[in-house]
């Protein structure tokens, strides 16, 4: 590294103890192999969701979250801010972009089996961050308070109270109420600026104390080629090289999301009214889609249980043996190979594209 | 090192442009992100967001018995100034076929043109079509503005 | 035995009344003992008469003697009037309703002129004719349970008219030897004065509004639009002044009518005017003649305008909800909308010109509207072009950064 970074980081060892810091940027590396590329995902995520905390605390200059001032403090950043449209569009696209990017990065993970030993707690933090975005995702879609939002989130809501005993609890302690009204307007706003963001940063460090701590995984099969003599190990330092390449991937992300709130600008819709009736084709946001087209196919009654329920609970074992993978693909510890996991994965994937597809007809 | 100086030299050019173009690009499209930013952190000349006040005018500008409309969001209100001095502040979208009413000062009542309907100060339709009253909105002096606020 | 019926009677009235705190009142004390319906439902009706109320008994229309407990208090030595026959029912109806200084006392606001009014009615004019089938006082506001006309449970309360009137008119075998439709009030309901008289606004008029109530009479083809006139004022004005007023006076066709009905009267459509299949016009005019040329030019200002506001409000909506600012062109457009509204007045000048000095106006104000509205749609395209500029400056600084990668990464010469 240059002249100028080392004067920086002694600089910065002199006062907090950061010779840690100088180590680490010179000793990280990279594995370069054929699924690299892979590596990149991770760090767009936390471009993304850094891109979200700025538009976000710009948003929350001007935002006011009741329902008399929401829609129109966010008409009135959107017709007489300066710039007022682009933060909002930016933010409204980042969200999308990072929830993609999200998904993509935790199958990549699982296909590339690097939640396998030792990084098991790396993958149930990072499933647990990727729950934490949808909670973001969900809470920030209300915001607005428009009608597509109001009504969603009536929807969303709803589901949650069909759970037996907690249901209801849990349907009042996320409406504010007994419906969706300025309580829940103010709940979702302290949920998604504070409580999850809170999370989100606990979560996130912990996840990247480990990522440092264990370095990058190789794939089993990259590992197995190098111990057979069939691929040479090669790997760049973290500092520079790789961080130049991930800038590149952040700079095109920018470009990305500039164009798309230029292009495609993100609508502002009516003002949410609570009495009118909800309009047809209300649904969630794409991301919750395949869940919402499979209770639509879920019969009322399944034998004696109510259909959406099973679905609900359908789901919430499903990702909770998602989120035990780890523990569960054992043979994988051992460098053995494990089709039936992988199967399951390309599963999951057809499932959620095409329940989603399904779902925009 | 037994490296010839030319060599060296060819590089040495090279290497500063790179890090011109790389330094420059990275100033730049910082720029092109952070004036968005700061123009939007200063508040527009327009302060209030909320749509339900609104500055109707300056109160020296309206003489007593005579009355003015004005802007109230994308909707026509009418301001009106007692014989007395004190104001009255209505929305002047009238209940019948939401043509826009006016202060009559001969008759001291609101009328709309379009069918002959009449309104007292209350804002109470007394005559003609219009089925149901004016909506009435609440009038504050504030120093030399006449701020009209709609009711929650 | 009717010695004996009689006896009864009498002491039974006489034990009735001994603990009746009005012991004025004999009447109704012995009537409301009675057996006969007809006898019985005075007395039983007669307390929530507004004449009651006020303080009169039986005795103030009927005669007779309140304090007298025998039969003869019905006797006319007593002043006894008894039921009074049909045709003599106004006239003692109207001994006080006509008489101002014994009225004045009890309601100052009444009018006293109901019978001479009554008389110059179809009804009235029959009655003395000898016709007892048409309506008298008490056909119209019942007798001794008789409510003021403000109660909503009046016969005769606006809400109530149109429900009275049709007890005979409605009824075709009652009306038969009269020869005159039984359809109005029928007609009527569907009309939207009985719509906005259901809703409960009074000033909606009812059968009495335009026929008069105690002078009941259908107006005349002459008078109709003065009728009309009373309430939709800028219209009879108008149709005064309009080239109908002469040819419907010449031809002896009631004004306002001939168009929009007498009873059922409904909303107005666009289409009324014109040539289309719904064209009131073309009921009197065919093709070629300058009137059926005037409402083609009348038809065709009002499509336009309302096809110009039409579009103007869609791209406005369009805008507003992609979040632009179009609050300025939104309120410029409901001048718009007021011009169409006052065009629809004018159409009844029946002249094109006063109706294109409206829309003309109009057109220019939704077409501004309208540009506005596109104007801030493109606004929403020129932000692109700052995006031009950021793309720019990513663009140099993805080349930057490759190239440096290029750099730290080439082979060192040896």
């Amino acid at each position: 590294m240059n002249g100028l970074t080392h004067k920086a980081l002694t600089w910065l060892d002199e006062r907090f103890g950061a010779g840690a810091i100088e180590e680490f940027l010179r000793h990280k590396i990279i594995p370069i192999h054929r699924h690299t590329i892979w590596y990149y995902f991770g760090g767009m995520t936390l471009f993304l969701f850094i891109i979200q905390v700025l538009t976000g605390i710009l948003l929350l200059l001007y935002y006011r979250p009741t329902p008399n001032d929401a829609f129109e403090s966010v008409q009135y950043m959107m017709t007489q801010v300066r710039f007022g449209w682009l933060i909002r569009s930016v933010h409204s696209w980042s969200a999308n972009l990072m929830i993609f990017t999200a998904f993509v990065h935790m199958f990549s993970v699982y296909f590339l089996k690097a939640y396998r030993k030792p990084r098991e707690l790396t993958w149930v933090s990072g499933m647990l961050l990727l729950f934490i975005i949808m909670g973001f995702g969900f809470s920030g879609y209300l915001l607005p308070w428009n009608t597509l939002a109001f009504f969603a989130t009536k929807v969303g809501t709803e589901m949650a109270g069909s759970v037996p005993i907690v249901g209801k609890w849990f349907l009042v302690f996320l409406r504010g109420g007994e419906e969706v009204t300025g309580a829940t307007l103010t709940r979702f706003f302290g949920f998604h600026v504070a409580v999850l963001p809170g999370l989100c940063t606990t979560l996130l460090a912990i996840h990247l104390m480990l990522v440092q701590q264990l370095g990058m995984s190789v794939p089993p099969g990259v590992e197995r080629a190098i111990a057979e003599g069939r691929e040479t190990k090669r790997s760049i330092p973290f500092f520079p090289n790789f961080l130049l390449r991930d800038m590149i991937g952040w700079y095109a992300a920018l470009g990305v999301l500039g164009a798309l709130a230029a292009v495609f600008p993100w609508e502002l819709g009516a003002k949410a009214d609570p009495f009118a009736a909800a309009p047809a084709g209300i649904r969630p946001e794409w991301y919750f889609l395949f869940m919402f087209q499979t209770l639509k196919y879920l019969p009322s009654k399944v034998l004696f249980i109510d259909g959406e329920l099973l679905g609900i609970f359908g789901f919430s074992a499903a990702a909770l043996v998602w989120v035990a993978v780890p523990f569960l693909d054992r043979r994988i510890g051992f460098g053995r190979t494990t089709r039936f996991f992988t199967g399951a994965g390309i599963f999951v994937i057809g499932y959620m594209v095409v329940f989603s597809w399904l779902a925009l007809r | 090192m037994s490296v010839p100086d030319n060599p060296e030299k060819a590089v040495q050019p090279g290497r500063r442009w790179v890090n011109v173009l790389l330094g420059g690009g990275l100033a730049a499209s910082v720029v092109s992100f952070i004036y968005p930013a700061l123009r939007y952190i200063i508040p527009p000349p327009v302060a209030e967001s909320t749509s339900r006040s609104v500055v109707a005018g300056r109160a020296a500008e309206l003489k007593n018995n005579t009355g003015k409309i004005f802007k109230f969001g994308s909707k026509p209100a009418l301001l009106v100034r007692m014989p007395d001095g004190t104001f009255r502040a209505f929305t002047a979208v009238c209940t019948h076929l939401n043509c826009t009413v006016q202060y009559r000062d001969d008759l001291h009542q609101i009328w709309c043109a379009c069918h002959n309907g009449l309104y007292d100060l209350e804002g109470r339709n007394v005559s003609g079509p219009p089925p149901r009253p004016l909506e009435v909105y609440e009038v504050h002096v504030q120093g030399e503005d006449v701020v009209v606020t709609r009711k929650a | 035995m009717k010695t004996a019926a009689a006896t009864f009677l009498v002491l039974m009235c006489v034990l009735g009344s001994a603990g009746a705190d009005s012991a004025k009142n004999s009447c109704v004390s012995c009537h409301s003992l009675l057996e006969d319906a007809r006898l019985l439902k005075p007395a039983q009706l007669f307390d929530g008469d507004v004449h009651h109320q006020a303080g009169l008994t039986c005795v103030d229309c009927h005669g007779g003697n309140p304090n007298d407990e025998s039969l003869n208090a019905m006797s006319p030595a007593q002043g006894f009037r008894g039921v009074p026959k049909k045709a003599a029912i106004p006239e003692f109806c109207a001994r006080c309703h006509s008489d101002a200084a014994y009225m004045h006392p009890f309601n100052p606001k009444l009018r006293v002129d109901q019978l001479s009014e009554y008389l110059t009615s179809v009804h009235g004019k029959k009655l003395k004719q000898g016709d007892a089938k048409v309506a008298a006082c008490v056909d119209c506001h019942g007798v001794h349970n008789i409510l003021a006309v403000a109660d909503t449970r009046a016969p005769v309360n606006p809400s109530n008219v149109a429900t009275t009137c049709g007890r005979c008119h409605s009824d075709a075998a009652y009306m038969k030897e009269y020869k005159i439709p039984t359809d109005q009030v029928a007609h009527y309901k569907k009309s939207v004065h009985a719509e906005i008289l259901a809703q409960g606004d009074t000033s909606a008029p009812t059968c009495t509004t335009c026929h008069g109530n105690h002078g009941a009479t259908p107006p005349g083809v002459k008078s109709v639009a003065n009728v009309c006139g009373t309430c939709h004022v800028f219209f009879a004005q108008l149709f005064e002044k309009s080239p109908h007023q002469a040819a419907f006076a010449q031809m002896g066709l009631p004004g306002c009518v001939q168009c929009h009905s007498n009873h059922e009267i409904v909303k107005p459509s666009d289409t009324w005017v014109g040539t289309g299949a719904n064209s009131v016009c073309s009921s009197c005019h065919t093709a070629g003649d300058a009137g059926f040329k005037s409402s083609q030019a009348i038809a065709q200002n009002l499509a336009k305008l309302d096809l110009a506001i039409a579009q103007a409000d869609t791209v406005l909506d369009t805008a507003e909800r992609a979040g632009m600012e179009v609050s300025n062109a939104k309120l410029q457009l409901a001048s718009a909308h007021e011009a169409l509204i006052k065009a629809r007045v004018n159409v009844h000048t029946f002249r094109d010109a006063e109706v294109q000095k409206i829309t003309d106006p109009g057109l220019v104000i939704a077409k501004q509207a309208d540009q506005a509205g596109v104007a801030a749609l493109q606004e929403l395209n020129i932000r692109r072009k700052g995006l031009g500029v950021a793309l720019i400056t990513i663009f140099v600084a993805i080349a930057g950064l490759v190239l440096k990668i290029r750099q730290i990464e080439a082979k060192p010469q040896s």
